[in-house]
């Protein structure tokens, strides 16, 4: 038994922007030090295909060699300074919500293993009682094949969890990465 | 500082389902596939709650932060209380967000359009960062109720939503603070989506002794985030489990 009782969650509501907006963060790493440049875009979408504006996207992940901004990782003071790891984008009322960035490096895993690199997803919006929590990773690449947590989804969707190259621009890879809430499709969630 | 290898998971019986029919805005976003448990990494061990929380400016001061000089109208109030983990060990250096419509029930957001009267002076949005003891505080107005479109006749209770990280993707918490004696819980579907009994997690208590002569009415509200799964290092007050 624990001593106090966990605080449940409540949904974000469709009135969150002037309050968490406020604060959003759409260049994750802002003097390209942390690593190889790539833009997220990507479309919210509900059980019946229609788009979600009312999303709010939060984005958390470890520098181009793989280490973290936070005192659990040992290699917390090589991150470059400019690099804290998080983004917070809202989709717009086109669904869309789009975030600059560097590729991620490989992170340690359980027991040994290493994880592919990927950025780590929490979704809230109206409509959603708790956040969902999903991870992005990259197509082509050789560490996918090992990773555990990939390796734990069901083949048939593991491909929801990887997103798709859209070209380059401005020397950026763009990637494109759809949540789809419910249904056909639907996006790998975890219970983190 | 500790770090543990995994956090206690969401404790299922208080948490809110995610396919909730009387909240009619859950039944096209309610995934249908269960989430698949995720072993805690690295990946979510970590979080940005501590580096935000470093460089997070203080406003929270909702009754003068709308920068026009003047004053929101309504009823002052303070609200505070403490962020704790399960143990009931306090979190210091935790940014917590709050935003709320004012006091006729009305936000400034653009997507609000009930008619009620805005205030020039209230944005409805504040941030603060918990001191030593873990203890948030803001001074505000007290939020109206307001209508929604989710059934007949549906009134919001009045309610302060809340936003916090704590030390790890896996604490990251939304949720809405709820006052006492509100006829209108029993009424709402978003409260509804959690039992009754663990209600009063989520409701505010009154505290004369917050309350400040002449000047504003005090609630307290304390804010459990989860806990580390083992404490591996330190004891910290850990034998509260026991
Ligand atoms: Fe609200």
């Amino acid at each position: 038994m624990s001593g106090r009782p966990q605080t449940p969650s409540q949904t974000i509501g469709p009135f969150f922007h002037d309050a968490l907006m406020r604060y959003g963060v759409d260049q994750i790493d802002p003097d390209a030090e942390a690593g190889a440049p790539i833009v997220v875009v990507g479309s919210v979408l509900d059980g019946a295909g229609d788009i979600v504006s009312d999303a709010m996207v939060e984005v958390w992940q470890a520098d181009g060699s793989g280490r973290y901004r936070h005192p659990a990782d040992g290699r917390v003071g090589d991150v470059p300074s400019s690099f804290i790891g998080f983004g917070r984008v809202a989709s717009t009322d086109e669904g869309t919500f789009r975030v600059s960035t560097a590729m991620p490096g490989t992170v340690p895993g359980p027991n040994g293993s290493i994880q592919a690199p990927h950025l780590s997803l929490q979704i809230f919006a109206r409509g959603l009682l708790d956040r969902l929590c999903t991870r992005i990773y990259f197509p082509d690449l050789a560490e996918n094949a090992a990773d555990p947590v990939l390796g734990q989804v069901p083949e048939e969707r593991r491909d929801t969890l990887i997103a798709r190259p859209e070209g380059q621009e401005d020397g950026a890879s763009i990637y494109r990465f759809d949540v789809v809430l419910q249904g056909e499709g639907e996006t790998v969630f975890f219970d983190v | 500082m500790t770090t543990p290898t995994g956090y206690r998971r969401r404790d299922r019986d208080a948490y809110p389902p995610y396919d909730h029919p009387p909240y009619g805005s859950t039944q096209l976003r309610a995934p249908s596939e269960a989430p698949l448990q995720l072993e805690h990494t690295l990946s979510e061990i970590t979080g940005p709650g501590p580096a935000l929380s470093e460089i997070a400016e203080e406003d929270a001061d909702l009754t003068r932060n709308a920068g026009t000089g003047g004053e929101a109208l309504g009823e002052r109030i303070i609200v505070t209380g403490q962020v704790l983990d399960e143990y009931g060990t306090p979190q210091p250096k935790t940014l917590v967000e709050v935003w709320q419509c004012n006091a006729a029930g009305r936000y400034i957001h653009a997507k609000d359009q009930h008619p009620a009267p805005l205030d020039p002076n209230f944005i409805g949005a504040g941030r603060c960062v918990t001191d030593e003891s873990g203890t948030y505080r803001f001074l505000t107005i007290k939020p109206g109720a307001y209508p929604w479109k989710n059934h007949p006749n549906a009134w919001r209770p009045a309610h302060i939503h809340f936003s916090l990280f704590g030390p790890s993707q896996a604490t990251r918490l939304i949720t809405q603070m709820y006052f006492p004696g509100d006829p209108l819980h029993e009424l709402d579907p978003i409260m509804g989506s959690i039992p009754q009994e663990h209600w009063p997690r989520m409701i505010a208590t009154y505290d004369h002794d917050i309350t400040q002569e002449e000047w504003a009415l005090g609630y307290r509200w304390d804010i459990v985030l989860r806990g580390p799964e083992a404490t591996p290092f330190e004891a910290g007050g850990a034998g509260a489990l026991a």
